[in-house]
């Protein structure tokens, strides 16, 4: 990591700020006043549209690896999102894919 | 007032059991990445949300411009609008003190069981769902700590074989194999995941801006279209 000691306090304040001004916005400062529906209704997808395009280029091209495609990371991360499909249980999916991790790895090394 | 907090740490406690392992994930993975401990503890006790704390460490591990970690965090906790907008009927009329304590202790499953509960039990007056939300809260936020301290302490002493590095990517998908609900969920997040690989070339963060934004419309427009194909459906009680 380039990013010094500072910086990443900066990183830190205003991440603390900006998310204490989300979740106060409502409840401390705008009151009861109804939100537009369409707000609310792109708000709704904010987690499943930015997680999956933050994780694809991690399970693709790992940088454990250089980059390059590696087997036993892409069979963890379908196993972790098959189980949590199937199952909508969090801590399953995490084990699931740790278990797929660390059978992969061990067969292929 | 305070059987309802006591209420409140009942519901609460379980969710011990999802926030422990993620806290002390958090903690290993951002003291590998050379974080101090009073910067690891920082990001757990000023930020508070775990899915922007990872995504920020990562942006960062990553050497990501400040102005893309800020905004991915900070998209990441946008949800949190709509959960501080759901309490105001709740809990608007508490003193402004109670209302930024709430605030500070306002995420997924805090918002998921006191909601849950003032649904269930409409007649509860404001103090009584202050106390519940307090309840659920106590034995999860020091969890947070705690285990975000245990886990920067252990972090250095693991060696590079555990590959931890993809712990990372793991626990975001776990996270969101359960939120994708509904055929609008899944589409967004196929067009996050399209429009994120085929912008990897810009500078690192700006294509998963432009590839969440997408994927927000997508999501919402693909909701708008299937509740205006699906009236019949509505009228059998099978609305939201």
């Amino acid at each position: 990591m380039n990013h010094s000691a500072a910086e990443i306090w900066l990183v830190i304040a205003l991440l603390a700020v900006g998310t204490f001004a989300i979740r106060f916005s409502f409840l401390g400062l705008i009151g009861d006043r109804p939100m537009p529906p369409l707000v609310l209704r792109l708000l709704r997808y904010t987690p499943v549209a930015v997680l999956p395009g933050m994780v694809a280029p991690m399970v693709l091209w790992p940088s454990a690896t250089g980059g390059s495609f590696d087997p036993p990371r892409a069979a963890a991360a379908l196993a972790a999102l098959g189980v949590g499909l199937l199952t909508r249980n969090m801590l399953l999916a995490a084990l699931a894919g740790a278990v797929a991790l660390y059978g992969g790895l061990y067969l292929l090394s | 007032m305070k059987s309802e907090w006591a209420r409140g740490l009942v519901q609460g406690a379980p969710f011990v059991l999802v926030i422990a392992p993620f806290a002390t994930l958090f903690g290993v993975v951002a003291a590998e990445a050379a974080l101090s401990l009073a910067q690891i503890m920082g990001f757990s006790a000023l930020v508070i949300a775990g899915s922007a704390q990872f995504a920020a460490l990562s942006m960062l591990v990553e050497n990501a411009p400040l102005w893309a970690v800020l905004a991915t965090a900070l998209a990441i906790n946008l949800r949190m609008a709509m959960y501080s907008a759901a309490l105001v009927p709740h809990l608007g009329a508490a003193p402004l003190w109670q209302r930024a304590l709430v605030s500070y202790m306002n995420f997924d499953q805090t918002y998921a069981a006191s909601i849950a509960e003032y649904e269930a039990r409409p007649q509860m007056s404001t103090g009584q769902k202050i106390g519940f939300y307090f309840g659920i809260a106590t034995p999860i936020v020091p969890a947070w700590y705690g285990c975000t301290l245990l886990g920067a302490l252990l972090g250095a002493r693991i060696p590079e074989s555990w590959a931890l590095d993809f712990a990372l990517p793991i626990m975001f998908i776990a996270l969101l194999g359960p939120m994708l609900k509904t055929a609008a969920h899944l589409l967004a997040a196929l067009v996050s995941v399209v429009v994120a690989l085929s912008l990897a070339w810009l500078p690192a963060g700006l294509g998963l801006l432009i590839a969440a934004g997408a994927a927000m419309v997508a999501g919402a427009a693909a909701e708008t279209l299937i509740e205006g194909a699906g009236p019949r459906r509505a009228e059998k009680g099978g609305g939201t």
